[in-house]
Protein backbone atom coordinates (compact mmCIF):
# COMPACT_ATOMS: atom_id res chain seq x y z
CA UNK A 1 0.00 0.00 0.00
CA UNK A 2 3.15 2.58 -0.42
CA UNK A 3 1.15 3.86 -3.03
CA UNK A 4 -1.30 5.72 -1.52
CA UNK A 5 0.95 6.88 0.72
CA UNK A 6 0.96 11.16 0.05
CA UNK A 7 4.46 11.40 -1.73
CA UNK A 8 5.56 7.97 -0.65
CA UNK A 9 7.48 7.88 -4.33
CA UNK A 10 8.89 11.24 -3.96
CA UNK A 11 12.43 12.20 -4.89
CA UNK A 12 14.43 14.75 -4.04
CA UNK A 13 15.52 16.95 -6.99
CA UNK A 14 16.31 20.32 -7.81
CA UNK A 15 13.05 20.82 -10.05
CA UNK A 16 9.37 20.40 -9.53
CA UNK A 17 8.75 16.13 -8.49
CA UNK A 18 5.36 14.43 -9.11
CA UNK A 19 4.22 11.98 -6.39
CA UNK A 20 1.53 9.94 -6.13
CA UNK A 21 -1.11 11.48 -4.10
CA UNK A 22 -3.81 9.95 -3.81
CA UNK A 23 -5.37 6.42 -3.95
CA UNK A 24 -7.36 4.78 -6.83
CA UNK A 25 -10.45 3.95 -4.17
CA UNK A 26 -10.19 7.79 -2.48
CA UNK A 27 -10.12 9.56 -5.88
CA UNK A 28 -13.33 7.09 -6.70
CA UNK A 29 -14.88 7.66 -3.18
CA UNK A 30 -14.21 11.42 -3.68
CA UNK A 31 -15.35 11.81 -7.22
CA UNK A 32 -18.88 9.55 -6.45
CA UNK A 33 -19.45 12.23 -3.17
CA UNK A 34 -19.22 15.36 -5.27
CA UNK A 35 -22.21 14.03 -7.01
CA UNK A 36 -23.68 12.58 -4.14
CA UNK A 37 -23.37 16.17 -2.35
CA UNK A 38 -24.87 18.05 -4.97
CA UNK A 39 -27.63 15.95 -6.00
CA UNK A 40 -28.62 15.45 -1.64
CA UNK A 41 -27.66 19.55 -1.60
CA UNK A 42 -30.20 20.51 -4.24
CA UNK A 43 -32.76 17.68 -3.19
CA UNK A 44 -33.01 18.84 0.17
CA UNK A 45 -33.70 22.01 -0.33
CA UNK A 46 -36.74 20.90 -3.09
CA UNK A 47 -37.66 18.63 0.36
CA UNK A 48 -37.06 21.67 2.85
CA UNK A 49 -39.26 24.02 0.34
CA UNK A 50 -42.08 21.89 1.09
CA UNK A 51 -42.02 23.50 4.50
CA UNK A 52 -39.65 26.17 5.21
CA UNK A 53 -39.36 26.44 9.05
CA UNK A 54 -37.11 25.08 11.25
CA UNK A 55 -38.11 24.48 14.78
CA UNK A 56 -36.47 23.05 18.14
CA UNK A 57 -37.59 20.08 19.80
CA UNK A 58 -40.55 17.62 18.98
CA UNK A 59 -42.89 18.99 17.13
CA UNK A 60 -43.45 22.11 14.63
CA UNK A 61 -43.85 24.76 17.49
CA UNK A 62 -44.39 28.14 16.56
CA UNK A 63 -42.80 29.52 19.25
CA UNK A 64 -40.17 26.97 18.93
CA UNK A 65 -39.54 28.08 15.42
CA UNK A 66 -35.57 29.30 14.48
CA UNK A 67 -35.54 29.72 10.84
CA UNK A 68 -38.38 30.21 8.53
CA UNK A 69 -38.53 31.59 4.51
CA UNK A 70 -41.72 33.06 3.11
CA UNK A 71 -43.05 35.94 1.26
CA UNK A 72 -45.42 38.61 2.51
CA UNK A 73 -47.16 41.71 0.98
CA UNK A 74 -46.39 45.29 1.66
CA UNK A 75 -48.85 47.85 2.45
CA UNK A 76 -48.89 48.84 -1.27
CA UNK A 77 -49.41 45.22 -2.16
CA UNK A 78 -46.08 44.45 -3.50
CA UNK A 79 -44.99 40.82 -2.46
CA UNK A 80 -41.81 40.44 -0.04
CA UNK A 81 -39.70 37.80 0.51
CA UNK A 82 -38.94 37.51 4.33
CA UNK A 83 -36.24 35.57 6.09
CA UNK A 84 -36.34 35.22 9.99
CA UNK A 85 -33.34 33.72 11.64
CA UNK A 86 -34.37 33.68 15.49
CA UNK A 87 -35.93 37.34 15.80
CA UNK A 88 -34.06 38.79 12.95
CA UNK A 89 -36.00 39.87 9.69
CA UNK A 90 -34.53 40.18 6.74
CA UNK A 91 -35.64 41.10 3.22
CA UNK A 92 -35.12 38.21 0.74
CA UNK A 93 -36.99 39.07 -2.42
CA UNK A 94 -35.34 37.42 -5.31
CA UNK A 95 -33.79 34.43 -3.35
CA UNK A 96 -35.35 33.31 -0.17
CA UNK A 97 -39.39 33.06 0.47
CA UNK A 98 -39.73 34.54 -3.04
CA UNK A 99 -38.43 34.34 -5.74
CA UNK A 100 -38.74 33.71 -9.89
CA UNK A 101 -39.67 29.98 -10.81
CA UNK A 102 -39.31 28.30 -13.77
CA UNK A 103 -41.94 30.09 -15.77
CA UNK A 104 -40.21 33.32 -14.97
CA UNK A 105 -43.52 34.36 -12.76
CA UNK A 106 -42.35 35.39 -8.81
CA UNK A 107 -43.40 32.62 -6.38
CA UNK A 108 -43.59 31.49 -3.15
CA UNK A 109 -40.78 29.56 -2.05
CA UNK A 110 -37.74 28.93 0.54
CA UNK A 111 -35.05 28.72 -1.80
CA UNK A 112 -34.94 29.58 -5.60
CA UNK A 113 -35.23 27.24 -8.76
CA UNK A 114 -32.38 27.38 -9.68
CA UNK A 115 -30.48 25.69 -6.88
CA UNK A 116 -33.20 23.01 -6.19
CA UNK A 117 -33.88 19.47 -7.66
CA UNK A 118 -36.36 19.74 -9.84
CA UNK A 119 -36.19 23.23 -10.22
CA UNK A 120 -40.40 23.10 -10.12
CA UNK A 121 -41.96 22.35 -7.13
CA UNK A 122 -42.18 18.71 -6.78
CA UNK A 123 -41.48 17.08 -3.33
CA UNK A 124 -42.15 13.79 -4.12
CA UNK A 125 -39.73 13.91 -7.09
CA UNK A 126 -37.28 15.69 -4.89
CA UNK A 127 -37.77 12.82 -2.30
CA UNK A 128 -37.01 10.34 -4.62
CA UNK A 129 -33.62 11.52 -5.78
CA UNK A 130 -32.42 12.76 -2.34
CA UNK A 131 -33.23 8.97 -1.19
CA UNK A 132 -31.49 7.46 -3.73
CA UNK A 133 -28.29 9.38 -3.64
CA UNK A 134 -28.47 9.23 0.44
CA UNK A 135 -27.81 5.19 -0.01
CA UNK A 136 -25.38 5.88 -2.82
CA UNK A 137 -23.39 8.41 -0.69
CA UNK A 138 -23.88 6.09 2.79
CA UNK A 139 -22.52 3.37 1.07
CA UNK A 140 -19.58 5.04 -0.91
CA UNK A 141 -18.99 6.50 2.61
CA UNK A 142 -18.77 2.73 4.43
CA UNK A 143 -16.30 1.78 1.38
CA UNK A 144 -14.68 5.09 2.02
CA UNK A 145 -13.57 3.87 6.00
CA UNK A 146 -13.48 0.71 5.33
CA UNK A 147 -10.40 1.09 3.08
CA UNK A 148 -8.88 4.18 4.60
CA UNK A 149 -8.89 2.16 8.07
CA UNK A 150 -7.56 -0.75 5.96
CA UNK A 151 -4.94 0.93 4.43
CA UNK A 152 -3.64 3.32 7.22
CA UNK A 153 -5.26 6.79 4.95
CA UNK A 154 -6.80 8.30 8.05
CA UNK A 155 -3.61 7.15 10.54
CA UNK A 156 -1.06 8.34 8.08
CA UNK A 157 -2.49 10.85 6.29
CA UNK A 158 -5.00 12.71 7.77
CA UNK A 159 -4.01 12.58 11.73
CA UNK A 160 -1.55 15.93 12.46
CA UNK A 161 1.80 14.73 13.74
CA UNK A 162 2.91 16.43 16.76
CA UNK A 163 5.04 19.05 14.80
CA UNK A 164 2.11 20.29 12.71
CA UNK A 165 0.05 20.22 15.66
CA UNK A 166 2.78 22.43 17.39
CA UNK A 167 3.39 24.83 14.33
CA UNK A 168 -0.27 25.06 13.92
CA UNK A 169 -0.36 29.20 14.36
CA UNK A 170 2.52 29.55 11.33
CA UNK A 171 0.20 27.39 9.74
CA UNK A 172 -2.97 29.76 10.22
CA UNK A 173 -0.66 32.73 8.80
CA UNK A 174 0.08 31.21 6.13
CA UNK A 175 -2.64 30.30 4.89
CA UNK A 176 -3.75 33.59 5.08
CA UNK A 177 -1.04 35.46 3.35
CA UNK A 178 -2.13 32.27 0.77
CA UNK A 179 1.53 30.94 1.22
CA UNK A 180 1.06 27.34 -0.08
CA UNK A 181 3.86 24.98 1.20
CA UNK A 182 6.53 23.79 -1.27
CA UNK A 183 9.05 20.87 -0.87
CA UNK A 184 8.99 18.13 1.48
CA UNK A 185 6.37 19.73 3.07
CA UNK A 186 3.83 20.22 0.45
CA UNK A 187 4.28 15.97 0.40
CA UNK A 188 1.50 15.97 3.14
CA UNK A 189 -1.39 17.52 3.97
CA UNK A 190 -0.86 20.97 5.79
CA UNK A 191 -2.85 20.48 9.41
CA UNK A 192 -5.51 22.86 8.97
CA UNK A 193 -5.90 20.47 5.66
CA UNK A 194 -6.20 17.83 8.15
CA UNK A 195 -8.25 19.26 10.70
CA UNK A 196 -10.80 20.08 8.00
CA UNK A 197 -11.26 16.59 6.95
CA UNK A 198 -11.16 15.29 9.99
CA UNK A 199 -14.23 17.51 11.35
CA UNK A 200 -15.91 17.01 7.75
CA UNK A 201 -15.39 13.19 7.87
CA UNK A 202 -15.90 12.14 11.56
CA UNK A 203 -18.27 14.96 12.64
CA UNK A 204 -20.16 16.84 9.98
CA UNK A 205 -20.74 13.86 7.52
CA UNK A 206 -21.56 11.67 10.36
CA UNK A 207 -24.26 13.99 12.47
CA UNK A 208 -25.75 14.85 9.33
CA UNK A 209 -26.66 11.18 8.00
CA UNK A 210 -27.94 10.68 12.32
CA UNK A 211 -29.92 13.71 11.94
CA UNK A 212 -31.55 12.72 8.58
CA UNK A 213 -32.32 9.13 9.92
CA UNK A 214 -34.13 10.62 12.74
CA UNK A 215 -36.45 12.49 10.83
CA UNK A 216 -37.97 8.99 9.83
CA UNK A 217 -40.72 7.69 12.05
CA UNK A 218 -39.77 4.37 10.99
CA UNK A 219 -36.40 4.61 12.67
CA UNK A 220 -37.25 6.71 15.56
CA UNK A 221 -39.58 3.22 16.66
CA UNK A 222 -36.49 1.23 16.35
CA UNK A 223 -33.98 3.47 17.70
CA UNK A 224 -35.69 5.39 20.01
CA UNK A 225 -32.16 6.81 21.31
CA UNK A 226 -31.98 8.89 17.78
CA UNK A 227 -34.75 11.19 19.28
CA UNK A 228 -33.02 11.67 22.54
CA UNK A 229 -29.49 12.50 20.90
CA UNK A 230 -31.19 15.21 18.84
CA UNK A 231 -33.91 16.38 21.31
CA UNK A 232 -36.54 15.72 18.53
CA UNK A 233 -37.48 15.28 15.34
CA UNK A 234 -37.86 18.98 14.70
CA UNK A 235 -34.75 19.62 16.12
CA UNK A 236 -32.64 16.77 14.19
CA UNK A 237 -34.33 18.55 10.87
CA UNK A 238 -32.56 21.97 11.86
CA UNK A 239 -29.39 20.02 12.72
CA UNK A 240 -29.64 18.68 9.67
CA UNK A 241 -30.11 21.71 7.64
CA UNK A 242 -27.43 23.40 9.87
CA UNK A 243 -24.43 20.48 8.99
CA UNK A 244 -25.74 20.62 5.37
CA UNK A 245 -24.66 23.83 5.90
CA UNK A 246 -21.79 23.49 6.93
CA UNK A 247 -20.88 21.04 4.29
CA UNK A 248 -21.95 23.77 1.72
CA UNK A 249 -19.17 26.36 3.67
CA UNK A 250 -16.76 23.29 3.33
CA UNK A 251 -17.19 22.93 -0.03
CA UNK A 252 -16.73 26.58 -0.58
CA UNK A 253 -13.63 26.91 0.92
CA UNK A 254 -12.35 23.43 -0.09
CA UNK A 255 -13.13 24.56 -4.12
CA UNK A 256 -11.51 28.10 -3.50
CA UNK A 257 -8.30 26.37 -1.68
CA UNK A 258 -8.10 24.27 -5.06
CA UNK A 259 -8.38 27.30 -7.09
CA UNK A 260 -5.42 29.38 -5.28
CA UNK A 261 -3.09 26.18 -4.93
CA UNK A 262 -2.93 25.68 -8.36
CA UNK A 263 -6.44 24.49 -9.79
CA UNK A 264 -4.83 21.78 -12.79
CA UNK A 265 -2.20 20.62 -10.59
CA UNK A 266 -5.09 19.74 -7.75
CA UNK A 267 -7.67 18.61 -10.27
CA UNK A 268 -5.25 15.99 -11.49
CA UNK A 269 -3.81 14.60 -8.67
CA UNK A 270 -7.67 13.95 -7.60
CA UNK A 271 -7.90 11.73 -11.84
CA UNK A 272 -4.97 10.56 -12.18
CA UNK A 273 -3.46 10.92 -8.77
CA UNK A 274 -0.57 12.08 -9.59
CA UNK A 275 0.42 15.71 -8.29
CA UNK A 276 3.37 18.22 -8.83
CA UNK A 277 5.74 19.90 -5.83
CA UNK A 278 7.81 23.09 -6.39
CA UNK A 279 11.06 22.66 -4.73
CA UNK A 280 11.51 24.37 -1.92
CA UNK A 281 13.69 27.26 -1.94
CA UNK B 1 1.85 36.71 -21.64
CA UNK B 2 1.58 34.15 -18.75
CA UNK B 3 -1.23 37.16 -17.77
CA UNK B 4 -3.20 36.47 -20.82
CA UNK B 5 -2.76 32.31 -20.37
CA UNK B 6 -3.99 33.28 -16.56
CA UNK B 7 -7.19 35.04 -17.78
CA UNK B 8 -8.08 32.65 -20.41
CA UNK B 9 -7.76 30.00 -18.14
CA UNK B 10 -10.28 31.93 -15.46
CA UNK B 11 -12.77 32.28 -18.01
CA UNK B 12 -12.35 29.30 -19.50
CA UNK B 13 -12.75 28.11 -16.16
CA UNK B 14 -15.80 30.55 -15.61
CA UNK B 15 -17.70 29.42 -18.94
CA UNK B 16 -17.08 25.20 -17.98
CA UNK B 17 -18.78 25.78 -14.78
CA UNK B 18 -22.15 28.15 -15.98
CA UNK B 19 -22.58 25.39 -18.44
CA UNK B 20 -21.65 22.45 -16.42
CA UNK B 21 -24.50 24.22 -14.17
CA UNK B 22 -27.44 25.03 -16.74
CA UNK B 23 -26.51 21.46 -18.24
CA UNK B 24 -27.05 19.84 -14.50
CA UNK B 25 -29.66 21.53 -13.83
CA UNK B 26 -31.34 21.11 -17.09
CA UNK B 27 -30.70 17.61 -16.96
CA UNK B 28 -31.89 16.55 -13.60
CA UNK B 29 -35.04 18.37 -14.36
CA UNK B 30 -35.10 15.84 -17.69
CA UNK B 31 -34.04 12.98 -15.55
CA UNK B 32 -36.86 13.89 -13.33
CA UNK B 33 -38.80 12.74 -15.85
CA UNK B 34 -37.63 10.23 -17.73
CA UNK B 35 -40.04 6.94 -16.79
CA UNK B 36 -37.04 4.75 -16.77
CA UNK B 37 -34.26 6.94 -14.88
CA UNK B 38 -37.50 7.04 -11.89
CA UNK B 39 -38.08 3.78 -11.87
CA UNK B 40 -34.04 3.86 -11.20
CA UNK B 41 -34.72 6.52 -8.21
CA UNK B 42 -37.81 4.06 -7.01
CA UNK B 43 -35.47 1.36 -6.28
CA UNK B 44 -34.00 3.15 -3.37
CA UNK B 45 -37.18 2.49 -1.69
CA UNK B 46 -37.10 -1.00 -1.59
CA UNK B 47 -33.75 -1.15 -0.13
CA UNK B 48 -35.60 1.40 2.48
CA UNK B 49 -38.09 -0.52 2.93
CA UNK B 50 -35.74 -3.91 3.37
CA UNK B 51 -33.60 -2.48 5.64
CA UNK B 52 -36.37 -0.95 8.41
CA UNK B 53 -37.92 -3.58 8.65
CA UNK B 54 -34.58 -5.79 9.50
CA UNK B 55 -34.26 -3.47 12.01
CA UNK B 56 -37.93 -2.62 13.33
CA UNK B 57 -39.17 -5.59 15.37
CA UNK B 58 -43.13 -6.14 14.76
CA UNK B 59 -43.17 -4.61 18.89
CA UNK B 60 -40.83 -1.43 18.62
CA UNK B 61 -43.23 1.50 19.05
CA UNK B 62 -43.18 4.77 17.85
CA UNK B 63 -42.64 7.46 20.87
CA UNK B 64 -45.27 8.04 22.90
CA UNK B 65 -45.24 11.30 25.06
CA UNK B 66 -47.11 12.55 27.69
CA UNK B 67 -50.40 15.40 27.92
CA UNK B 68 -48.36 18.47 28.59
CA UNK B 69 -46.76 17.38 24.78
CA UNK B 70 -49.74 17.68 22.94
CA UNK B 71 -49.46 20.10 20.63
CA UNK B 72 -52.18 23.29 20.92
CA UNK B 73 -52.49 23.60 17.09
CA UNK B 74 -52.58 20.54 14.85
CA UNK B 75 -52.84 21.86 11.31
CA UNK B 76 -55.50 19.77 9.76
CA UNK B 77 -53.78 19.07 6.15
CA UNK B 78 -55.07 17.33 3.53
CA UNK B 79 -59.02 17.25 2.45
CA UNK B 80 -60.32 19.02 5.45
CA UNK B 81 -63.86 18.33 4.64
CA UNK B 82 -65.62 16.12 2.17
CA UNK B 83 -68.08 17.64 -0.18
CA UNK B 84 -71.20 14.69 -0.58
CA UNK B 85 -74.15 14.99 0.56
CA UNK B 86 -74.17 11.03 2.07
CA UNK B 87 -71.38 12.06 4.11
CA UNK B 88 -72.79 15.45 5.14
CA UNK B 89 -76.20 14.21 6.36
CA UNK B 90 -74.29 11.32 8.79
CA UNK B 91 -72.26 14.10 9.85
CA UNK B 92 -75.32 16.56 10.87
CA UNK B 93 -76.33 13.10 12.44
CA UNK B 94 -72.95 12.84 14.67
CA UNK B 95 -72.29 9.08 12.28
CA UNK B 96 -75.04 7.85 14.27
CA UNK B 97 -76.39 6.12 11.23
CA UNK B 98 -72.89 5.67 9.30
CA UNK B 99 -71.71 2.29 8.77
CA UNK B 100 -67.87 1.31 8.16
CA UNK B 101 -67.91 -1.57 5.47
CA UNK B 102 -65.19 -4.29 5.85
CA UNK B 103 -65.09 -6.96 3.06
CA UNK B 104 -62.44 -8.14 0.25
CA UNK B 105 -60.86 -11.15 1.30
CA UNK B 106 -62.41 -11.97 4.77
CA UNK B 107 -64.45 -14.73 6.27
CA UNK B 108 -67.03 -12.48 7.96
CA UNK B 109 -67.67 -9.16 5.43
CA UNK B 110 -69.51 -6.77 7.87
CA UNK B 111 -70.50 -3.44 8.62
CA UNK B 112 -70.12 -1.89 11.58
CA UNK B 113 -71.08 1.35 13.45
CA UNK B 114 -68.96 3.59 15.52
CA UNK B 115 -71.29 1.94 18.52
CA UNK B 116 -69.24 -1.64 17.46
CA UNK B 117 -66.16 0.28 17.04
CA UNK B 118 -66.61 1.84 20.50
CA UNK B 119 -66.95 -1.87 21.44
CA UNK B 120 -63.76 -3.36 20.10
CA UNK B 121 -60.76 -3.39 22.27
CA UNK B 122 -59.33 0.84 22.76
CA UNK B 123 -55.94 1.78 22.60
CA UNK B 124 -55.05 5.51 23.69
CA UNK B 125 -51.96 7.01 22.44
CA UNK B 126 -49.93 10.31 22.42
CA UNK B 127 -47.77 10.34 19.23
CA UNK B 128 -46.06 12.81 16.83
CA UNK B 129 -47.15 12.88 13.08
CA UNK B 130 -44.82 13.72 10.66
CA UNK B 131 -46.24 15.47 7.57
CA UNK B 132 -44.29 14.66 4.55
CA UNK B 133 -44.08 18.32 3.99
CA UNK B 134 -41.68 18.12 7.08
CA UNK B 135 -43.80 19.52 10.04
CA UNK B 136 -44.43 17.43 13.10
CA UNK B 137 -47.41 17.80 15.64
CA UNK B 138 -48.02 15.12 18.82
CA UNK B 139 -51.77 14.77 19.16
CA UNK B 140 -53.83 12.04 21.39
CA UNK B 141 -55.53 9.22 19.84
CA UNK B 142 -57.74 6.50 20.90
CA UNK B 143 -59.74 4.02 18.53
CA UNK B 144 -60.58 0.39 18.03
CA UNK B 145 -57.01 -1.62 17.90
CA UNK B 146 -57.20 -2.42 14.21
CA UNK B 147 -55.47 -6.14 14.65
CA UNK B 148 -59.10 -6.47 17.18
CA UNK B 149 -61.25 -5.49 13.88
CA UNK B 150 -59.30 -8.00 11.81
CA UNK B 151 -59.72 -10.58 14.17
CA UNK B 152 -63.66 -10.04 14.35
CA UNK B 153 -64.08 -10.21 10.31
CA UNK B 154 -60.61 -13.05 10.09
CA UNK B 155 -58.56 -12.47 7.09
CA UNK B 156 -58.13 -14.92 4.73
CA UNK B 157 -55.30 -16.52 3.91
CA UNK B 158 -54.89 -14.80 0.61
CA UNK B 159 -54.69 -11.22 2.14
CA UNK B 160 -52.14 -9.53 2.33
CA UNK B 161 -53.16 -5.67 2.26
CA UNK B 162 -55.91 -3.64 3.86
CA UNK B 163 -56.82 -0.98 1.46
CA UNK B 164 -58.58 2.17 3.17
CA UNK B 165 -61.84 3.65 1.12
CA UNK B 166 -62.26 7.12 1.88
CA UNK B 167 -65.05 10.03 1.30
CA UNK B 168 -62.37 12.38 1.04
CA UNK B 169 -61.58 13.80 -2.72
CA UNK B 170 -58.46 15.64 -3.16
CA UNK B 171 -58.90 15.99 -6.67
CA UNK B 172 -62.49 15.86 -8.96
CA UNK B 173 -63.13 11.80 -9.75
CA UNK B 174 -59.66 10.58 -7.06
CA UNK B 175 -61.02 9.43 -3.75
CA UNK B 176 -58.49 9.22 -1.38
CA UNK B 177 -57.55 5.94 -0.68
CA UNK B 178 -54.53 4.16 1.45
CA UNK B 179 -53.16 0.55 1.85
CA UNK B 180 -51.04 -1.18 4.46
CA UNK B 181 -49.54 -4.81 4.71
CA UNK B 182 -50.10 -7.07 7.56
CA UNK B 183 -47.21 -5.84 9.22
CA UNK B 184 -48.29 -2.66 9.72
CA UNK B 185 -52.02 -4.04 10.28
CA UNK B 186 -51.11 -6.16 13.26
CA UNK B 187 -48.84 -3.45 14.72
CA UNK B 188 -50.06 -2.47 18.65
CA UNK B 189 -50.11 1.15 17.66
CA UNK B 190 -52.42 0.74 14.43
CA UNK B 191 -55.89 2.11 15.39
CA UNK B 192 -58.78 2.90 14.01
CA UNK B 193 -59.00 6.75 15.94
CA UNK B 194 -62.36 7.87 16.88
CA UNK B 195 -61.50 10.17 19.29
CA UNK B 196 -58.52 12.93 19.17
CA UNK B 197 -57.59 14.61 22.12
CA UNK B 198 -60.61 13.60 24.17
CA UNK B 199 -63.27 14.57 21.86
CA UNK B 200 -64.61 13.40 18.71
CA UNK B 201 -62.59 13.12 15.59
CA UNK B 202 -63.68 16.42 13.90
CA UNK B 203 -64.45 17.16 10.40
CA UNK B 204 -60.98 18.69 9.36
CA UNK B 205 -59.49 15.84 10.83
CA UNK B 206 -61.14 12.86 9.42
CA UNK B 207 -64.44 12.04 11.13
CA UNK B 208 -65.82 9.28 11.89
CA UNK B 209 -62.44 7.64 11.66
CA UNK B 210 -59.02 7.64 10.37
CA UNK B 211 -56.26 4.92 10.54
CA UNK B 212 -53.53 5.63 12.91
CA UNK B 213 -50.24 3.58 11.63
CA UNK B 214 -47.50 5.32 13.61
CA UNK B 215 -44.46 4.63 12.50
CA UNK B 216 -45.28 5.69 8.72
CA UNK B 217 -45.86 9.73 7.38
CA UNK B 218 -48.95 11.64 7.80
CA UNK B 219 -50.54 10.65 4.32
CA UNK B 220 -50.50 7.01 5.33
CA UNK B 221 -53.20 8.05 8.28
CA UNK B 222 -56.01 7.99 5.59
CA UNK B 223 -58.79 10.51 7.12
CA UNK B 224 -62.91 9.67 6.48
CA UNK B 225 -62.52 6.28 6.36
CA UNK B 226 -66.15 4.66 4.67
CA UNK B 227 -64.46 0.79 3.55
CA UNK B 228 -61.55 -1.62 4.04
CA UNK B 229 -60.70 -4.00 1.65
CA UNK B 230 -58.62 -6.72 2.50
CA UNK B 231 -56.67 -7.62 -0.86
CA UNK B 232 -53.76 -9.79 -2.02
CA UNK B 233 -52.63 -6.98 -4.39
CA UNK B 234 -53.47 -3.71 -4.53
CA UNK B 235 -52.33 -3.26 -8.12
CA UNK B 236 -55.83 -2.92 -9.91
CA UNK B 237 -56.76 -0.23 -7.46
CA UNK B 238 -57.05 3.09 -8.70
CA UNK B 239 -53.91 4.03 -10.14
CA UNK B 240 -52.12 0.84 -8.72
CA UNK B 241 -49.84 2.31 -6.40
CA UNK B 242 -51.62 1.64 -3.13
CA UNK B 243 -52.59 5.09 -2.29
CA UNK B 244 -53.47 8.47 -3.81
CA UNK B 245 -50.34 10.16 -3.42
CA UNK B 246 -48.79 7.32 -4.31
CA UNK B 247 -50.22 7.48 -7.50
CA UNK B 248 -48.80 10.56 -7.39
CA UNK B 249 -44.81 10.00 -6.90
CA UNK B 250 -44.47 8.93 -3.47
CA UNK B 251 -43.36 6.19 -1.55
CA UNK B 252 -45.94 3.51 -0.51
CA UNK B 253 -43.45 2.44 2.54
CA UNK B 254 -43.40 5.45 4.11
CA UNK B 255 -41.38 5.48 6.93
CA UNK B 256 -38.66 7.56 5.75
Amino acid sequence: MEAASIGASATRTDGPTVVYRHALPVRIAHWINVVCLFILLMSGLQIFNAHPSLYLGSASDPSQRVLSMGAVREADGTPVGVTTIGNLRFRTTGVLGLSKGIGGELENRGFPSWITIPSYRDLATGRRWHFFFAWLFVLNGLAYFIYSIWSGHFRRDLVPTQTQVRHIGHDILDHLHLHFPKGEQAKHYNVLQKLAYLLVVFVLLPLTILAGLTMSPGLDAAFPFLLDIFGGRQSARTVHFICASGIVLFVFVHVVMVLVSGVWNNLRSMVTGRYRIEPAE
Amino acid sequence: MKRKSTLNRRSFLTRTSAIGGALYLGGCDKLSQSPSFRDLLDQAEGVTMGVQRFVLTSRSLAREFSEKDISSTFKANGSTGVDDPTYEKNASEKFANWKLVVGGLVERPMSLSLDDLHRLPARTQITRHDCVEGWSAIGKWKGAQFSALLQTVGLKPNARYLVFHCADMLEPGSPYYESIDLIDAFHPQTILAYDMNDAPLSVPHGAPVRLRVERQLGYKHAKYVMRIEAVSSFAFVAGGNGGFWEDRGYEWYAGI
